[in-house]
């Protein structure tokens, strides 16, 4: 049976990460690569690093912390963050990554999206949104508002409008970050996820708003989720991927186990 | 040990490359250079992406070389397109042909039931004997990201559940066809790929 995907998500800013999972019993909890590579032996499916570096010296960085995060790395590994050509995906995908993510680039020219699949395949491409629910839309779940550079500008789209789109230009995931729920620990929207994992076919990612167990197993049935992003639910008394998942596997819903 | 990986443009190889150095192979990869294909002592050959970008394999000449290869007995690894290639062909791209070795032809999962592509971790059901999952115990998981699958025969070395059962590899002496991703399924997939790098095939018939 296809299991539910929890997907470890590290910030990583000019070669530390600087937000995301850290382990008390690290001593140097800021390096990606070790980080990755614990998440990848502790249970997680997948790994995502998020480079939020804005200066061109870090760009340099990243593409050595992907090739050291890559080299013990035998899990999907996925990186985002300031990708904004096809020659950028490519030189990360060089670095070892087996998907890039984009998400600002993606909404300014849309034809990255069908460059970058055309190159490398659809699975490559991961289309990275976030959206906050518009009270003011005749459908506030459906026409939620999409928000680029890090949520603070308004793109004039609309959630499910756009992405049905990304799909039809070969997105081959999306990633979904709620901004209502970001950073409540209160659950993830499910509804907003449902209302987009719905409308394509392609697998969806939930980001934003986990606390609790709980939360995941309302976000893969409720949610219809594919995959859930799981980061500061490691700092809140879920040591690991692995004792989520146990914890899932407890509530019924098919996860990879043992890992 | 020297492991020849065929370059035919779908998509990178470095994952790929990256599990057989871990495992101390020396991959060598070739977009073209027969005498590799031809010499090989063994050949994997990864893809993503479209059916369609077998055609490479046709134009640059390796489709002769990797069969002759197979047929003096050299180990072989299909991995997602490159397990499909083995078959007839793919609905996917019905003009082009496949490499035959196994007379099926690949086709998508039907829709109106889950989602296509079939994307993440999913289980393994092997059949007895194979060399290839050998150590693999039922239900263990690999990663898949596909939307064409290969129909169950007597080849079929493991079949995966998803909407129906199909191949998720197939067997047939040096021959091999994986349609999950090894180098991406953690210590299961480097078990599978460490079996085939230990695959030592019976000599080829004079």
């Amino acid at each position: 049976m296809l299991t539910k995907r929890i997907i470890a998500c590290l910030d990583v800013d000019a070669g530390r990460v600087v937000k995301g999972i850290q382990f008390v019993d690290i001593v140097d909890a800021g390096d990606p690569a070790e980080l990755a590579a614990r998440h990848a032996s502790e249970g997680a499916d997948e790994i995502v690093l998020l480079d939020i570096t804005a200066t061109h010296e870090g760009r340099a960085t990243l593409l050595d912390t992907v090739r050291r995060t890559a080299r013990m790395l035998f899990v999907p590994f996925c990186v985002g963050g300031g990708i904004r050509t096809a020659r950028d995906a490519e030189q990360v995908f060089n670095a070892g990554a087996d998907k890039v993510s984009v998400n600002s680039a993606a909404l300014t020219d849309p034809t990255l999206i069908d460059a970058i699949g055309r190159s490398f395949g659809a699975q490559a491409v991961v289309v990275a949104i976030d959206a906050r629910r518009d009270p003011h839309a005749t459908d506030p779940v459906r026409d939620a508002q999409v928000f680029v550079q890090g949520g603070r500008k308004p793109a004039g789209r609309r959630i499910v409008e756009w992405a049905r789109e990304a799909e039809a230009r070969g997105a081959g995931e999306i990633l979904l970050t709620s901004m209502d729920a970001d950073g409540t620990r209160g659950g993830f929207d499910c509804e907003l996820t449902a209302a987009v994992s719905q409308a394509v076919s392609i697998p969806v990612i939930a980001s934003g708003g986990a606390g609790t167990v709980a939360h995941f197993t309302d976000v893969f049935a409720a949610g219809k989720a594919d995959a859930a992003l799981a980061a500061s639910i490691f700092h809140f008394g879920v040591s690991s991927a692995r004792s989520l998942k146990q914890g899932l596997a407890e509530a019924g819903v098919p996860v990879r186990l043992p890992c | 040990m020297r492991v020849t990986v065929i370059d035919y443009k779908a998509g990178n190889l470095t994952s790929v490359l990256k599990a057989l150095r871990h495992l101390g192979a020396e991959p060598i990869v070739t977009d073209g250079d027969l005498s590799l294909a031809e010499h090989a002592e063994r050949i994997v050959l990864p893809g993503v992406g479209h059916f369609a970008a077998t055609e490479r394999l046709d134009s640059t000449g390796l489709t002769p070389a990797i069969r002759s290869a197979i047929a003096r007995g050299v180990p072989f690894l299909g991995i997602c397109v490159g397990m499909q290639w083995l078959y007839a062909g793919s609905t996917e791209e019905p003009r082009q042909p496949g490499l035959g070795q196994f007379s099926e032809t690949c086709a998508r999962f039907p829709d109106g039931h889950q989602k296509v592509p079939h994307v993440g971790w999913n289980s393994l059901d092997v059949f007895n004997g194979s060399h290839l999952l050998a150590g693999v115990a039922p239900g263990e998981f690999v990663y898949f990201t596909h939307s064409y699958r290969a129909p169950i025969t007597p080849a079929t070395a493991a079949s995966t559940t998803y909407i129906e059962p199909f191949a998720s590899a197939v067997e047939r002496d040096n021959v091999f066809g994986v349609q999950f991703h090894p180098e991406k399924s953690g210590e299961t997939g480097l078990k599978i790929l460490r079996n085939f790098l230990a695959f030592q095939p019976k000599e080829a018939a004079c």
